[in-house]
């Protein structure tokens, strides 16, 4: 099913016919029928530049800064940490602070990261809406703003976290980090086993976002990589 | 029955906020607040009343309650990271009792708690 | 869930609520979404109105949205409302305006102006 995407090409430059960078298919845009929400965003985004409160190219500026943020930063941060001790000493201490240091665009987050241990295992939330920590990982996953993820991982984190197919041994303690305000939250996951001597930038092919919200582990290097 | 409250782990680190000021210290036992509002609150249902543990004072922060109707000029007030059993906050149906859940709260929604 | 009016719990505290199966199946967001995304953080940073007014009219908004609306089609109504509230556009320039932009085609792509704000 062939889309015209004629608007994100002018707005991202090329990409692979019907799908994203990360491989996923678009939603289909500007090729189905005109919604009522769709009109709302034109007729807003009009009025504030026509208003003199924000300008086109500002406003295409922030959807590209917004596209640039994914996982992979994340995982910089998290292989970082793995092969630079005084760097996850000030990346626990102050999360935000430590981003800095790595040139990642933290704006206002107040990031606390917080680490799995043998002891610990730590799932981030948020109940009341979708609070994630964007400027490391980009746009939450549908589920973390559903209901069925948001209403049940507080109550049964063993049972959402066996979903994703985690089963953590009974000795580990089970933390969960319910974002209400204004913290936002990152998994530091433990290092695999079986990883001495990798480069930070081959450890940080093993992060995945999931592991960063805490509802999988990082990946062991013999189990395949994600398609 | 509910599963003693937990210790509040030290994490070898300076607490990445500040520490001065507020009401509450690390390690404290607090009450979450019942509260009656039909607004825009950040303090979720199924923690009010319970009995959790300053885990960590995030720094002081303006009122949700406030900027969410554009109201600019409050006080700042600290916040507070707790930390609950889930023994505490489910009871007997908890999935795992000493599996444990950490919360922001705004100091007006917390009271000392004469837990031990 | 509906607001509870004896307990003061409202629809969207869902924590600890029961809830199904977890639906893993993601999409990339349209531009129009991401635009949405922009307006809203760019409000934010220009001071008009915080996450927590566009929480708040989210909230209002209702359990019915929340389950009938995609996740941007939320956000573009709260951002709106918003955007009114805090003086910046009245109803009337929006409504207009939506009665233009509707007007200009059956697509999305159509719909976009000729000017500053559209696809050249």
């Amino acid at each position: 099913m062939p889309h015209d995407h004629d608007d994100h090409d002018h707005a991202h430059g090329h990409h692979h016919h019907g799908l994203s960078p990360s491989g996923h298919p678009y939603r289909p845009d500007d090729d189905t029928a005109l919604s009522r929400f769709q009109v709302m965003e034109i007729a807003l985004r009009e009025l504030l530049i026509e208003k003199g409160i924000a300008t086109a190219p500002e406003i295409m500026a922030q959807v590209e800064r917004m596209d640039a943020r994914s996982p992979a930063l994340g995982a910089r941060v998290v292989a970082r940490a793995w092969t630079d001790p005084a760097f996850k000493a000030r990346l626990l201490a102050d999360g935000s602070a430590a981003c800095r240091e790595m040139s990642i665009e933290v704006d206002a987050l107040k990031l606390v990261v917080v680490e799995n241990t043998p002891q610990v295992h730590n799932v981030v939330v948020c109940t009341l809406c979708s609070c994630y920590p964007r400027n490391l990982l980009g746009l939450p996953p549908d589920w973390y703003k559903a209901r069925a993820y948001r209403s049940r991982v507080v109550r049964e984190p063993r049972a959402v976290l066996a979903e994703f197919g985690t089963h953590l041994p009974d000795d580990v303690r089970v933390q969960v980090h319910d974002s209400t305000a204004d913290m936002r939250y990152l998994v530091l996951p433990a290092r695999p086993a079986g990883t001495d001597g990798w480069s930070a930038e081959r450890l940080a092919e093993l992060v995945g976002r999931d592991a960063m919200i805490g509802v999988t582990l990082a990946r062991a290097p013999e189990e395949p990589a994600p398609a | 029955m509910t599963a003693p409250l937990p210790e509040v782990v030290p994490t070898g680190f300076p607490p990445p906020y500040p520490t001065a000021g507020g009401r509450f210290r690390p390690g404290q036992a607090v009450r979450v607040r019942h509260g009656m509002a039909l607004g825009h609150l950040r303090t979720p249902f199924y923690l009010r009343g319970r009995v959790g543990r300053i885990e960590r004072i995030c720094g002081d922060f303006q009122n949700p309650e406030e900027l969410a109707y554009n109201h600019r000029n409050g006080m700042a007030l600290t916040l507070y990271r707790v930390r609950f059993t889930m023994a505490e906050i489910w009871g007997e149906t908890a999935e795992r009792p000493a599996d444990t859940l950490d919360a922001e709260i705004f100091e007006h929604w917390l009271e000392p708690s004469d837990a031990a | 869930m509906q607001d509870d009016f004896d307990t003061g719990r409202r629809w969207h505290d869902m924590g600890g609520l029961p809830g199904g199966s977890i639906d893993r199946a993601q999409h990339d967001f349209a531009l129009w979404e991401k635009r949405v995304d922009a307006l809203v953080i760019l409000c934010g940073n220009k001071g008009l109105f915080s996450v927590d007014g566009l929480r708040r009219a989210l909230e209002d908004m209702g359990p019915q949205a929340f389950e009938e609306l995609t996740y941007y089609e939320r956000w573009v109504s709260a951002c709106a409302q918003n955007l009114v509230e805090c003086g910046v556009i009245t109803l009337d320039e929006l409504n207009a305006r939506m009665n233009e932009v509707a007007a200009r085609g059956a697509t999305y792509g159509e719909a976009q102006g000729h000017g500053e704000g559209g696809a050249s």
